[in-house]
């Protein structure tokens, strides 16, 4: 494993994730029935900073909730590098709501069908919208985001590593060769 | 015929024997022991580097003939004895009819006559379809050939009626071999009580069961002044009794079984049924005092213990998996690796174990290699090493506890009346 | 700490590691079933056959509903209606349903050890519900499962169970996987029902419930089954309530906060009184409802290590 190139910093990470909370709230009209979904593990983390900046903008509290797409897989044997299935964490009902999905990587598009799934098995939202903080091509589904950080085009061979203060104690995030 | 048998270890503690010697067999009698015997020969089998033993005789084999002809026939099971180096079997029994009239015996000794490949002796019957009710005639079986009587597989469980056995078997100067077993103590177990069968969930056979038992059946003998012989010793009390009633003069002998001073509970932790037996595999100070019987003298004989099964009543449940495992092939590689290897015996006293000391409770001229003595011979690469698989077997049986294992010491030879019958394709069939 | 095992056959086979694993992903497995739509998609396509030798209906549909909420088919085949009957030996039945190309055999059978003879022979998953006298690992798993969750922690917990310890598959696997987490065990039975050398698989052996539940934070009552085995000694019914019943005025003389656990089905008045089971410490219907997580934790755990090994 090699490390190619650092595309952000904790700056541009910060601003891209400011711009991105702007955007959510021009394009939702405000917060009304708006609510925050993350992916496990670091979507969730992502999720959490929107709240945050969102409040800081409209001044209005959120709910953020947490998906764990592992029983939503098609493919059992990945799971085994998967350590533990976690819980997710819905709290409200997301009925009617405009639902702000949330991942660090946008790769394949399979996660988010997997997250898709999951999350109208919860109920049935308004409008599901995805924000991730960096889309690297390579789409094998027809989804993509209606919020990116950051278009990073990369190769099949390469990696996108995104570190954040909660679990890797910094914020950056960088191109690897497999 | 001449057979000459040259530069082997010759082993034959009844005339004080153990060193490089030939040996020349003429017709179905060993005709000399010396050094470098110098005579022309039919055949000459170069023992350097092995041991020239007494074939062994086993007190102890279930060859299910008649009855049971799909585990295990007169034929097939001396053949697998053969392939051990025994060359005398006492047949237990409990075939279906059991021994237990003069008219089935006489059917035995027929088939005996015609397919057995060693000396084949037959057990009879205590009581009569061995239910503990009646007993046999055993003048009658004695008249038609008996060495010894037992239930073998069952115990006799009414005191008065082994009384009156013992006081039979005296008379007749027959044997009696006890298959000592309370089973309202043992409890329809199906191993050891204790630790393992808790932990197994599998209703436990107790030492009690067995101890219990013989100490019963010596306190009968000794009142019948009869001699007995106690069959598959399992248990460090048991060894203890017997060796207090020995000392106080019983006339009194005993066997174990390989399996008994080899293996563990703890072997049976998989649930292989290929390790069911009764009486069950027992805690390991029980192993540790079956061989310090074995050192000792206190256990007479080793004793195979041999009990075929098809798979078909092994590859099941544990619990209704029969009771058994086959031994004849593996009884001397097991002995050899566990014991002579294990620093347990020296050779002149495996021997004693395994082919004079049995001969001797069987009142047989056997188990020596004097001149003048019928010449059943084992010739025995005593390093040579193997691992005991299912193909392997010439048994029509499989169940051995030993599958898998890797052990010491491979028959070579096995002559038996003079002739070589093992290996079977040498050239000289009879 | 990864999942490896194609089959769960006891705790006593078990690491402290794998059993807190289970643990934990029944933990999210939970969540699944306070959904509305209480199906996840984990184990679509796979199948699921619950062999039963013995009549358990609690188990059973336990380990149903557990694999209709990861999506699996499941199919129930009762000794029965099976061909049990007709003879047909325990290693060839489990070879015919691997032949249906299912991916879990659940079995429960009065023989101990039918389920390790199974995963010998068999590459699909095997999951013990239950063997004879031996084993009952999902059962402990989700009475330790319940400990935890009520109390927090399973290390240095004293549990006392109390009942046929001799025949109770329950007992013995509870004693393994309480133990392997650090809990203290105590097995308070008559005499006649404790077996041979428990003391060994690390319980404590006490005759008098009371003193046995002095210090105890739970105690789990075993089902006693008057009717079980006339040949062997057996205390009368009477008088095994009068001296080991968990009743009220028993519990009044322990710790205030006991739990009081049992495998099911109660018999009231009989091992437990009726305030008892109804009462405050009892979580026996919670042990019900944990059942399901857990049972779904080690569906998707052994289908997953069933998968690796293809």
């Amino acid at each position: 494993m090699k490390e190619k190139a650092r595309v952000l910093d904790n700056q541009a990470m910060s601003r891209s994730l400011s711009r991105i909370a702007h955007e959510i709230l021009e394009h939702n009209r405000g917060t009304d029935n708006l609510a925050i979904v993350g992916i496990r593990s670091r979507g969730a983390y992502l999720a959490q900073r929107l709240a945050e900046g969102i409040k800081k903008i409209d001044g209005k509290e959120i709910p953020v909730g947490i998906l764990d797409i592992t029983l939503y897989r098609d493919d059992l044997t990945l799971l085994a590098a998967q350590p533990v299935v976690r819980k997710t964490e819905i709290s409200f009902d997301i009925t009617d709501k405009n639902i702000i999905l949330v991942d660090d990587v946008l790769y394949t598009g399979r996660t988010i069908r997997c997250a898709l799934s999951e999350l109208i098995d919860f109920g049935r939202p308004k409008t599901i919208q995805l924000a991730v903080l960096v889309d690297r091509g390579h789409r094998e589904l027809p989804i993509r985001a209606d919020y990116v950080g950051k278009n990073i085009p990369t190769s099949q061979n390469e990696t996108v590593e995104v570190r954040l203060e909660e679990t890797d104690g910094r914020d950056e995030v960088a191109i690897v060769e497999k | 015929m001449k057979l000459l048998i040259k530069g082997g270890r010759v082993i034959d503690p009844e005339n004080r024997m153990d060193e490089v010697l030939d040996l020349l067999v003429e017709g179905d009698k060993i005709s000399k022991a010396e050094k470098n015997i110098k005579c022309p020969a039919d055949k000459i089998i170069d023992a350097a580097d092995k041991i020239v033993i007494p074939g062994l005789v086993d007190l102890h084999a279930h060859l299910r003939e008649p009855g049971r002809e799909d585990k295990e026939t007169v034929l097939s099971a001396t053949r697998a004895a053969l392939k051990g180096g025994v060359t005398t079997i006492l047949a237990m029994p409990n075939t279906s009819p059991a021994m237990d009239s003069p008219e089935n015996v006489a059917l035995l000794q027929e088939i005996i006559r015609r397919d057995a490949q060693t000396n084949v002796l037959i057990c009879g019957a205590i009581t009569m379809a061995r239910q503990g009710r009646e007993l046999t005639d055993i003048a009658g079986l004695k008249k038609a050939g008996v060495r010894a009587v037992s239930d073998d597989g069952s115990a006799v469980d009414n005191e008065q009626l082994f009384f009156e056995a013992l006081k039979k078997a005296k008379e007749e100067k027959v044997l009696v071999t006890c298959h000592c077993e309370d089973r309202l103590l043992s409890n329809k177990g199906v191993v050891n009580l204790g630790f393992t069968s808790t932990r197994l969930g599998l209703r436990g056979i107790s030492r009690e069961s067995e101890y219990k038992r013989i100490e019963r059946d010596i306190c009968l003998a000794e009142k019948a002044k009869a001699s007995i012989h106690i069959a598959h010793v399992s248990c460090k009390e048991s060894v203890e009794i017997i060796a207090i009633a020995k000392k106080r003069g019983v006339h009194l002998t005993c066997e174990a079984c390989p399996h008994h001073f080899s293996l563990s509970e703890e072997d049976v932790l998989d649930y292989d049924a290929n390790k069911k037996m009764n009486p069950p595999l027992r805690g390991k100070e029980d192993v540790e005092a079956i061989r310090q019987g074995l050192k000792d003298g206190i256990i007479d004989a080793i004793a195979s213990d041999h009990a075929p099964h098809t798979e078909n009543e092994k590859d099941i449940e544990f619990e209704r998996a029969e009771f058994g495992v086959i031994g004849l092939e593996t009884m001397l590689a097991v002995s050899i690796t566990e014991l002579v290897s294990g620093g347990i015996l020296n050779w002149p006293n495996l021997v004693r174990r395994m082919s004079l000391g049995p001969a001797k409770i069987l009142g047989l001229d056997k188990g020596t290699l004097g001149a003048g003595c019928v010449a059943d011979i084992a010739v025995v690469d005593p390093e040579k090493e193997w691992t005991v698989e299912k193909g392997g077997f010439v048994s029509k049986s499989r169940n051995s506890a030993f599958l898998g294992r890797k052990l010491k010491g491979v028959v070579e030879y096995t002559i038996h009346n003079g002739i070589i019958a093992y290996p079977f394709d040498n050239g000289i069939c009879r | 700490m990864t999942w490896t095992r194609k089959d769960l056959l006891g705790l006593e086979y078990l690491s402290r590691e794998e059993i807190n694993l289970i643990l934990e992903t029944a933990e999210s497995f939970k969540e699944v079933s306070s959904r509305d739509i209480k199906k996840v998609p984990a184990l679509r396509g796979k199948t699921v056959v619950n062999l039963f030798y013995e009549p358990s209906t609690r188990t059973r549909v336990s380990f149903e509903v557990a694999a209709k909420r990861l999506s699996a088919d499941v199919i129930n085949i009762a000794s029965e209606t099976s061909s049990v009957r007709k003879g047909e030996t325990l290693i060839d039945t489990g070879k015919n349903i691997e032949a249906l190309k299912a991916d879990i055999l659940v079995i429960r059978h009065n023989y101990s050890g039918a389920a390790n003879m199974l995963a010998e022979h068999l590459n699909i998953s095997v999951v013990n519900a239950g063997d004879g006298w031996h084993e009952h690992p999902t059962q402990a798993l989700l009475d330790i499962f319940t400990l935890k969750e009520k109390l927090g922690r399973i290390e240095g917990l004293e549990v006392v169970i109390v009942g046929d310890i001799s025949h109770s598959r329950v007992a013995r696997s509870n004693i393994w996987g309480l133990n392997k987490l650090g809990a203290k065990v105590t097995v308070c039975a008559p005499k006649m029902l404790i077996p041979a050398g428990i003391e060994r698989m690390g319980a404590r052996i006490s005759y008098n419930i009371d003193q046995a539940l002095e210090n105890a934070d739970a105690v789990n009552v075993l089902r006693m089954q008057f009717e079980r085995d006339n040949e062997e000694a057996f205390p009368k019914q009477l008088e095994y309530f009068k001296d080991f019943g968990i009743t009220r005025e028993r519990l009044k003389r322990a710790k205030k906060n006991i739990l009081v656990m049992h495998p099911g089905p109660i018999n009231r008045g009989i091992e437990l009184s009726s305030e008892v089971a109804d009462g405050p410490g009892s979580v026996i219907l919670e042990q019900v409802t944990n059942g399901i997580a857990v049972r779904m934790a080690v569906l998707f755990l052994t289908a997953q290590a069933g998968e690796e090994k293809k």
